[in-house]
């Protein structure tokens, strides 16, 4: 797992509504399509219905995680923007 | 081994490789002078125009040839909205599809920094068609100086909607901007435009030859000096040589669109059919049915797409690719963006006119093991 304080300080202030990951992928410096490879490595280290993190400050990464999403059927919930890069929030569905 | 690049460039037409030579003979005079050299080169730059305006279904003095696709687009969209902006308007408004050729947004672009003209992009849908409902809404009678739509994608390949937005512009008196260029010479021109860019080595002519057309009635105003040549319309006299040899190659698709137009998208609704079941985690983007029909795209998951045109390069296939690695600002392609679809792992396949089912049954061979190879060098370079 990876360790929360990292993970908190990295990620932007949480709206209120926004349940906290149950893991937290650090994709931060790498390019396309290595944060996509490291959340399909990993959804399944997670409960279905529990949320994943995956920080990634390539821009293509804004287009992929919600399309990498909607081709396997999971959730994608919100992309938040941190002070470099994003953090996109996604629900393990199956 | 093939080239399936043609959506950048398609290899110059025989007809066009003649004509070249001959008019290089013949035509190389500058076409305003008196002397008969000057008389010959005009003779045959009248006669390209003629040629092309038929084909376009313009007159004549409409069309003007530019140096190229890009300087025709802004031409067009500077001359429009120059021309509206002085009379009173202000700054304006410029409405745009958010898939249009970068030529296209970055004039709009471009407008609103120097002269501060608003601009509303308008979405398109996950197979690329623009929004005709958003465009429409994003028109404001009386302040939107132009719109722009392409007659179809460039990148996905799929056809826009340009008849019905026309219709919509002209209720609201919008002059319609489209841009010819995926589709000049494979499709005929939709009607109902008010200003017209395509670009010749898109469809077999020469690089370094572009169609700027203003119809009749449409306000356009010269955004840069441009003496007397063009129609007023564009600095220094035009290449004549690869003019007529841009008019050649067009008559010429046009002549053998029936054929060629059949025969490609037989191979491209192939290669759409079979890519996605030899390879797992693929998916081919834009409109199965309303396309281009010398273009597919298709977007490998877990895949890097330097690396997969460079390996395709290497076994002999010239193809493109809208991935950000790929790009020259490493920024992922803004059409696959706008669409909402996979970015990386992406491969434009567009076929020139001699493309035959063998080369395309030899890329469906090549094409699975390179694309095994280059997920397992990602993977492995990622786990190291």
């Amino acid at each position: 797992m990876t360790p929360p304080p990292r993970a908190a300080r990295l990620t932007a202030p949480v709206p209120a509504a926004a349940p906290t990951p149950a893991l937290t992928i650090d994709a931060l410096g790498k390019k396309c399509p290595i944060p996509i490879i490291m959340l399909a490595d990993r959804i399944r280290d997670v409960q279905v219905g529990q949320l994943i993190a995956v920080l990634a400050d390539d821009p293509a990464a804004k287009t992929d995680l919600p399309a990498w999403c909607a081709l396997k059927s999971q959730d994608f919930v919100q992309m938040e923007d941190l002070a470099a890069g994003w953090s996109f929030l996604v629900r393990r569905s199956y | 081994m093939a080239y399936f690049d043609a959506a950048s460039a398609e290899p110059l037409h025989p007809q066009a490789r003649e004509a070249l030579l001959t008019a290089l003979a013949d035509g190389w005079a500058d076409p305003a002078r008196l002397h008969r050299e000057g008389r010959r080169a005009r003779l045959l730059l009248d006669q390209a125009r003629e040629s092309v305006a038929g084909l376009l279904g313009c007159r004549a003095d409409e069309l003007s040839f530019t140096t190229s696709g890009t300087q025709a687009v802004q031409l067009a969209v500077l001359g429009v909205v120059q021309a509206r902006q002085s009379a009173s308007r202000g700054p304006g408004h410029l409405v745009t599809s958010a898939v249009e050729h970068s030529s296209v947004l970055d004039a709009a672009d471009w407008l609103a920094r120097r002269t501060g003209t608003t601009v509303t992009t308008t979405g398109v849908d996950r197979l690329g068609r623009a929004d005709l409902a958003e465009f429409t809404a994003a028109l404001q009678p009386g302040r939107t100086l132009v719109a722009c739509l392409q007659t179809a994608n460039h990148e996905v390949g799929t056809l826009q909607p340009v008849a019905q937005a026309a219709a919509e512009c002209a209720d609201r008196q919008v002059p319609l901007l489209v841009d010819a260029a995926a589709s000049a010479g494979r499709l005929p021109i939709p009607a109902g435009w008010s200003v017209l860019a395509a670009s010749a080595h898109k469809w077999g002519g020469p690089a370094g030859v572009g169609l700027l057309a203003v119809r009749k009635g449409t306000r356009w105003r010269e955004p840069l000096p441009a003496g007397d040549r063009e129609n007023h319309r564009v600095p220094g006299y035009p290449d004549v040589p690869a003019v007529l040899a841009a008019a050649a190659a067009l008559t010429a698709m046009d002549r053998e669109r029936d054929a060629s137009g059949g025969a490609l998208r037989a191979l491209t609704s192939r290669l759409r059919a079979a890519v996605p079941e030899l390879i797992g985690d693929t998916v081919v983007h834009g409109d199965p049915d309303d396309r281009l029909a010398h273009v597919v795209t298709f977007s490998c998951l877990y895949v890097d797409g330097e690396a997969l045109v460079t390996e395709l390069d290497k076994a002999g296939f010239s193809v493109s690719s809208g991935s950000a690695c790929v790009s020259d600002t490493r920024q992922p392609s803004h059409v696959l963006a706008a669409m909402g679809v996979l970015t990386h792992g992406n491969v434009r396949v567009s076929l020139p006119r001699t493309a035959t089912p063998e080369s395309i049954e030899e890329f469906l061979t090549v094409l699975p093991p390179i694309v095994a190879r280059v997920r397992d060098t990602v993977r492995a370079a990622n786990s190291s």
